[in-house]
């Protein structure tokens, strides 16, 4: 079990920058993100989407916002679980927290803060009303081992970079490849689409441009898909496996269960510490809403740093806590 | 019409018509014009064109410049796309959209 004063759910850059203000106050964090990297939506999605709004810099990329992020971090030695998304939350006897991932990582700590963003980034699911029915029945969303798919026949449906990398690999591997592309062109990286442009013409796979996978037959596991084109209507294709890609979109997720008061896909939280309706528990950053809230990173630090205040008398009921400057004390880090 | 307002119309989901008043001279896009009137339009990316949560079907033949690459590459990624799909964050409001119409695309799971 991972043990640690303030458990951060979200390694977004109001999570991180929560590591720094909690660490002045001598408090270790360890956060957990479902994402395999730090940054959330800043690395997630747009990394190279410049910010003017942080103070102090002109103009900073996101990408650069969550290195410098890690770097003023370092010295707290933060832990991380990554790529795996926070599931359960249980109050312990002694008053702490367990919180429980996907994986079943077990992590306790007196104090969580949820800085969630808009939640955890989950593959897009494409509205073919029988989907759920063959999820792991012949529908995967994410490709975790290709091998899983040697002398298969399968159906990849998308037209960004993924949906390319995955054919162009899986051509080598599966038995029959198919890419359902609903617009007559692709947008991914030039070389890629050359490359499936050109396997399609050698015949090591179909590609199959302005349709889109409607439906799923099968009884209990999937036996073929129904394609509606554009032009020569419906067509049905048998196969093993159906991998939409679609890239990610954020949810809610398991957070939304944990008894909390949420409005509007938003934690409610008092402006004083940014605690939410169960002690212990806050909720700062994105996730959470407030009369007048703005989702800004600025806001979310400002946020973090007042949290850390409350975190610390929870931590530390009997120690008295004394406000201190960097310019004074420095970043002093832990006494090893 | 008061001068720097035009008026647009939003089906929404439930086939509600919503008359709108936007303001030109605000840098506004169409959604966030959804966004100030709390029309169910999640905009999670803000208008970058990132994600396609402001995904919508333009029902009036206004001039709408051509979709960019970014814009293209996320209708790839939404579901329920037609011929007239757009980003609202993509429409940026003008004089030269008063009477605009457009329906919310259904939300995918």
């Amino acid at each position: 079990m991972i043990q640690t004063d303030i458990l951060i759910i979200g390694a977004g850059p109001v999570g991180l920058f929560t590591v720094f203000e909690a660490g002045l106050l001598k408090l270790r964090c360890h956060l957990i993100d479902a994402l395999p990297q730090p940054g959330g939506q800043l690395s997630e999605i747009y990394p190279k989407k410049p910010i003017y709004d942080i103070p102090g810099y002109p103009s900073v990329l996101a990408g650069e916002l969550v290195d410098n992020l890690m770097e003023q971090i370092k010295t707290f030695e933060p832990g991380f679980t990554l790529g795996e998304r926070a599931e359960t939350i249980e109050k312990q006897e002694d008053g702490t927290f367990k919180v429980t991932t996907n994986r079943g990582t077990e992590h306790q700590a007196p104090v969580v803060a949820i800085a969630g963003g808009l939640g955890s980034f989950e593959p897009r699911k494409p509205p073919i009303s029988n989907l759920a029915d063959f999820e792991d029945n012949g529908v995967e969303y994410i490709i975790r081992d290709p091998e899983f798919y040697r002398n298969k026949r399968v159906v990849v449906a998308g037209g960004g970079d993924s949906a390319l990398d995955w054919t162009i690999f899986l051509a080598d591997v599966a038995s029959e490849v198919t890419l359902v592309h609903r617009r007559s062109g692709f947008r991914g990286a030039l070389d890629s689409v050359e490359k499936v442009e050109n396997l399609a013409e050698q015949n090591k796979i179909q590609l199959i441009k302005e349709a889109q996978v409607t439906g799923l037959q099968g009884n209990g596991k999937l036996e073929g898909v129904t394609i509606s084109h554009k032009k020569e209507g419906e067509i049905i294709k048998e196969t093993d496996h159906f991998v939409p890609l679609f890239g990610l979109s954020p949810k809610l997720g398991p957070i939304g269960d944990w008894g909390l008061e949420i409005e509007k896909n938003a934690i409610i939280v008092d402006t004083f510490d940014y605690s939410t309706n169960i002690p212990g528990i806050f909720a700062i950053g994105d996730v959470n809403t407030y009369p007048g809230k703005l989702k800004l990173i600025l806001c979310g630090f400002h946020e973090a740093t007042l949290m850390c205040q409350s975190a610390y008398k929870i931590v530390h009921p009997d120690k008295k806590l004394s406000f201190k400057y960097t310019t004074v004390t420095g970043v002093p880090g832990f006494d090893s | 019409m008061e001068d720097g307002m035009i008026k647009v119309t939003v089906i929404d989901r439930e086939d509600e018509r919503h008359e709108l008043v936007a303001p030109t001279d605000m840098n506004f896009n169409m959604m966030e014009v959804c966004k100030s009137y709390e029309l169910p339009v999640e905009g999670t990316c803000g208008g970058m064109a990132l994600c396609a949560s402001c995904h919508m079907y333009v029902l009036t033949d206004h001039e709408l410049p051509e979709p960019s690459d970014d814009e293209e590459d996320m209708l790839d990624q939404a579901f329920f796309v037609e011929d007239n799909s757009r980003l609202g964050c993509q429409i940026k409001i003008h004089e030269g959209l008063d009477g605009l119409e457009v329906k919310l695309a259904p939300v995918g799971e």
